[in-house]
């Protein structure tokens, strides 16, 4: 029989080493199903291309600029939004496959088994701002505030997909199967449209607009743009103006509710 | 014996799922080297029984050991000394037959070459070799369950739990699987099967749990359960509705048990226990000797199917009423 780990550094070199397995289980999907890889990776670049060349002429950025280059920041939030679906669905599809289970049944590390997934979704999540990147500086977006604060944008989209993960753990663990996914679809739309994404909130309805402005999408859009340097306005709500603040906040506060209530969902797996 | 002689030790396990009792105080002990069935009806509580044994639930109440570990308190260490094929092939379906077993011997902690060569040896032993560069996906359910065997053997656990593994499965590939099984317990596996299907248990099986609504109602052998619903049984169909009860009475009396008489199919049946043959002589000779004419007559060994039904039947019917009253009348001896 194998000998288990008797030191908390032994389990944790475990949870590290099956985290890196599981991991590497979701690149080897991408190997063998490079289509979808790229369908994924290449659908946020349509909606840009699609909004920008089709809505874009009749579109006016309160404060000038391009409408395809506000747009870019905005889809790189809803790039990461979108990724709860892809948690959601593999993690449901695990569950409701047996996979799980079978994981849980084994000498593996239960956190690896969540771990693996979060992992593997960073991944996904930096490819995905990678191509949309190089979509956005064809189209006329620039990060033109220099490479730090370039960088910095991205770490606040990649914080908001980390949250976003716990997101969809929990709520992929309560799916019945990996179906379900068009339910959290109509979620995902309406909190990625009502938002700083794709239109300003100033040329909303005002009670619409403050929504919007409040919306965690926004706080990250907003940020984003500032860090990037674009010239579209913030607006001059509190929430317009503190937008990197809360672009760090809430997707802390997001992790701090969802990573408890995942946690509880996967130990009551055992219930 | 002594608790190391059995694999499986579980006493008054205890699991509430809302108001159902999946399990009301379930008692087990297999012992090692055994292949044990847990038998019963649909929502019996087998599948329960293993994720609790398995440590993927844990008890509400009761204990249980398998491979000398308590599955709450050590549950790690059962984890490392079992393997679970459960009732989904619970293999990823994406990856290639080879890639799931190397993947899964990582999981167990192999080293990446260790778990190659594990994953080779059970791709050749399981007869997967040719299909171990396809997807997982692509294999028919015969192959995806032998892969899931294989998965379930990485650290040839000494206990093997097997939840329903043939279910949904073509006889031959059913039979793939049970051969597997047998070559298993023949390496000093121990293996814990659920299965609704009477004819699994009665081939693989040392031992039989015969389980309903969370506990266990019978156990034994296979020929065990199988006498205990009685040795044998005589039938007797006659020509002549008339002769009805002069039949039962003289079975009855042959018999030593209690005649059933189904007039509609003009047969009367009993009991038949060991000395089977002498019981069936005498009917004839006194059915002759009556002058009742006879359609047919038989002398026949219960299968483990009217064991089961006979042993699960017998509460259920405690709760609904003797749903047979109307066609049946007993004759008393």
């Amino acid at each position: 029989m194998m000998p288990l780990p008797e030191t908390p550094l032994g389990r944790l070199r475990w949870a590290v080493a099956d985290t890196r397995t599981l991991t590497g289980r979701a690149l080897a999907h991408w190997a063998r199903r490079p289509g979808d890889v790229a369908v994924a990776l290449l659908f946020p670049v349509v909606v840009v291309l699609l909004m920008g060349y089709l809505f874009g002429g009749q579109m006016e950025v309160p404060g000038g600029g391009g409408y395809r280059a506000f747009i870019v920041p905005g889809m790189f939030a809803m790039t990461m939004l979108f990724g709860v679906e892809t948690t959601f669905a593999e993690i449901a599809g695990d569950k409701a496959r047996g996979v799980t289970d079978r994981f849980r049944a084994m000498p593996t590390a239960p956190s690896a088994v969540i771990a693996g997934r979060g992992v593997a979704d960073l991944l996904h999540s930096v490819a995905a701002l990678v191509v949309m990147a190089c979509c956005g500086l064809a189209i006329g977006w620039r990060a033109g505030d220099g490479a730090g604060r370039a960088l910095a944008g991205f770490g606040l989209l990649l914080l908001l997909r980390f949250a976003l993960i716990w997101t969809g753990v929990y709520l992929g663990l309560g799916a019945k199967g990996p179906e379900s996914v068009a339910t959290v679809q109509m979620l995902v739309w309406p909190i990625g449209f009502l938002s700083s994404a794709m239109v300003a909130p100033a040329t909303m309805p005002d009670w619409l607009g403050v929504i919007a402005e409040w919306n965690p999408m926004s706080a990250t859009v907003t940020a984003c743009r500032e860090l990037f340097g674009d010239p579209a306005p913030a607006g001059g709500s509190w929430a317009g103006r503190h937008s990197v603040l809360l672009a760090v906040a809430w997707p802390l506060l997001i992790t701090a509710v969802f990573f408890p209530l995942a946690a509880r969902r996967f130990r009551a797996m055992a219930r | 014996m002594t608790t190391s002689e059995f694999a499986v030790v579980a006493e008054g396990l205890r699991k509430r799922y809302g108001d159902t009792e999946a399990l009301a105080g379930l008692d087990l002990r297999v012992p090692a080297g055994t292949v044990h069935g847990l038998l019963g009806p649909n929502g019996a509580g087998k599948t329960t029984a293993v994720r609790v044994l398995t440590t993927l639930a844990r008890p509400d109440g009761g204990r249980a050991t398998v491979a000398g570990h308590d599955v709450v308190r050590a549950a790690a260490r059962v984890r490392a000394g079992v393997g679970l094929v459960g009732q989904h092939a619970a293999v990823d379906e994406v990856l290639s037959g080879r890639r799931n077993l190397v993947m899964f011997g990582r999981l167990c902690h192999l080293g990446p070459r260790a778990a190659r060569r594990r994953a080779e040896e059970l791709l050749e032993r399981f007869r997967l070799t040719e299909a171990a560069g396809r997807p997982a996906g692509s294999y028919s359910g015969g192959m995806r369950r032998r892969l899931d065997l294989a998965a379930g053997m990485i650290l040839a656990p000494p206990v093997l739990f097997l939840d329903e593994p043939t279910t949904g499965l073509d006889p031959r590939a059913r039979a793939e699987v049970w051969d597997e099984v047998r070559a298993l317990v023949g390496g000093g596996t121990t293996v814990l099967l659920t299965t609704q299907y009477l004819e699994e248990a009665d081939r693989l099986a040392d031992g039989i749990s015969v389980i309903d609504r969370g506990r266990v109602i019978a156990e034994g052998s296979p020929g065990d359960l199988k006498a205990r619903v009685g040795g044998g049984r005589i039938e007797v169909v006659l020509e002549d509705p008339a002769a009805l009860t002069a039949a039962a009475e003289i079975v009855a009396r042959a018999a030593g048990a209690r005649a059933e008489v189904d007039p509609g199919a003009l047969r009367v049946g009993a009991p038949a226990d060991a000395g089977g043959a002498a019981v069936l002589i005498e009917v004839v000779r006194a059915l002759d000797g009556a002058g009742v004419r006879v359609a047919d007559i038989v002398l026949r060994r219960p299968t483990l199917d009217e064991a089961f039904l006979r042993l699960t039947g017998d509460r259920q019917q405690g709760d609904t009423g003797q749903k047979d009253d109307t066609e049946q009348k007993e004759v008393p001896a």
